[in-house]
């Protein structure tokens, strides 16, 4: 059980081609410089781009299968899926996104309040600070009850107080829920913060090597540490 | 004096702007969004009116709303009659001459709409169709709101093709932009004038009004 998924495509610059297995409840962190392709792969799970082969199962359920033409639209793979920059509606206010497709509208009022949104809940996005909106957009996957959450760079574009924050909340809702993650970032420490699993992706393929130099003890600053300390993080190759 | 032109050139200008919006929101979505063969080929066809004169257009019309014509059997077949020189032979000559200038201003607002909104809708399980009522049209409305004053305005100062399939029968299509030529034609300016006085507080504010809407 898990997600499992061999995807290949060729994009302008490269060929996207991985293999790779997420655990049921566990975390996997994709990643890369910018420009690898990671972004590419999550929206291939998401199916929102299409793989030119492969196949995607979650839960031993075929999402995506080349070889059977089998390609369900991002509306039947329920996923939870969170971009890079923020993505609210900005015609609805705080509350009405997070329960914009939410299954039980007294969890939405669970998650707004878990958020710290409850004193904003009649605002519009642009009345919000980045964290709180990023806050809004996880709510607002999160309210679809999926078991799979995607999360295309969720903090990039917020300061570091507060992804700090935000990675510890979405951890602790991540282990409340038993969710299943995909979570894309070019931060390390964000990685071994979040991760039971990294999937270095260099060039659309997966690079060993980078993620040793980033983490090598030569390295620039301190980000090598946790691989080394903590044998139980897996590198899934 | 008759104000019967006035009303009917207001009659004609607010049912063909419902009939255009309804159409060309749906249609501006799928020039936009949709992939089919043969799209760009469609696109000209719809903006065709733009590049002919209106009495070019209104003579094309004429033949096909005509008994002769694919649309005018279909008309008397259904409803037993003919659209030539009828109220709603002109609607529909008008809602054709207008239609690019309806469709082109609804299609440059869906393209300035941030494409991962529509993603959005799509990963949180929305359909296509939901999410054009839902997150589309709502985040559009200005833009839309805008095309339809300006096919309001359009429709309202319509001659040429409405002189062609329409005439000038009072009471039915003699619209104000007829009767205007016609009294200038027989030298009634005080007629005209008056006429002409009126569309010109309605276009003033109404411009004004599309540019509120349009500024961001």
């Amino acid at each position: 059980m898990g997600l499992r998924a061999i995807l290949r495509k060729k994009t302008e610059y490269f060929s996207i081609d991985v293999d790779f297995f997420c655990p049921e409840g566990k975390t996997l962190v994709l990643i890369g410089p910018s420009g690898a392709g990671k972004t590419t792969i999550i929206r291939m799970l998401a199916g929102l781009d299409r793989p030119d082969d492969g196949r995607i199962t979650f839960r031993g359920k075929v999402i995506f299968d080349a070889d059977r033409d089998i390609c369900l639209p991002p509306q039947k793979r329920d996923l939870g899926y969170v971009f890079q920059d923020f993505t609210l509606f900005p015609h609805l206010t705080i509350h009405g996104n997070a329960s914009f497709a939410a299954k039980d509208k007294n969890d939405v009022d669970h998650l707004i309040n878990y958020f710290g949104l409850a004193h904003l809940r009649d605002r519009k996005p642009h009345q919000v600070s980045g964290g709180e909106r990023q806050r809004c957009a996880i709510c607002q996957a999160l309210a679809r009850r999926p078991d799979l959450l995607l999360l295309d760079e969720p903090f990039s574009a917020l300061d570091v107080v507060t992804r700090r924050g935000l990675r510890a909340e979405l951890k602790k809702i991540k282990e409340e829920r038993g969710l299943s993650v995909v979570f894309v970032t070019h931060d390390i420490h964000e990685a071994l913060f979040i991760a039971n699993s990294i999937l270095p992706i260099v060039d659309g393929k997966v690079d060993r090597d980078w993620l040793e130099h980033i983490t090598s003890p030569s390295s620039p600053r301190d980000a090598q540490p946790r691989a080394v300390r903590e044998p139980k993080l897996a590198l899934v190759y | 004096m008759d104000f019967l032109p006035l009303y009917l050139s207001a009659k004609l200008a607010v049912i063909t702007t419902s009939v255009l919006i309804l159409i060309s929101a749906p249609l501006a979505y799928a020039l936009v969004y949709a992939k089919w063969p043969g799209k760009f080929l469609f696109e000209a066809l719809v903006n065709l009116p733009i590049a002919l004169p209106p009495t070019v257009t209104g003579l094309y019309l004429l033949y096909l709303l005509g008994p002769q014509g694919y649309v005018g059997a279909i008309w008397k077949e259904v409803f037993g009659g003919t659209l030539l020189f009828t109220f709603a032979g002109i609607v529909i000559a008008t809602a054709v001459y207008n239609l690019p200038f309806a469709v082109q201003p609804i299609k440059a607002t869906f393209e300035k709409i941030d494409p991962r909104l529509r993603e959005n809708a799509y990963v949180l399980g929305i359909s296509p169709v939901a999410t054009f009522f839902r997150v589309m049209i709502p985040n559009c409305i200005n833009g839309i709101a805008a095309a339809a004053i300006l096919v309001f305005l359009h429709s309202l100062g319509a001659f040429g093709v409405v002189l062609m399939v329409g005439g000038s029968i009072s009471g039915e299509t003699r619209v104000a932009s007829i009767a205007i030529y016609e009294a200038v034609e027989t030298m009634n300016f005080s007629e005209a004038w008056i006429l002409s006085l009126a569309f010109l507080p309605v276009s003033y504010f109404l411009l004004l009004l599309v540019n509120r809407l349009t500024r961001r």
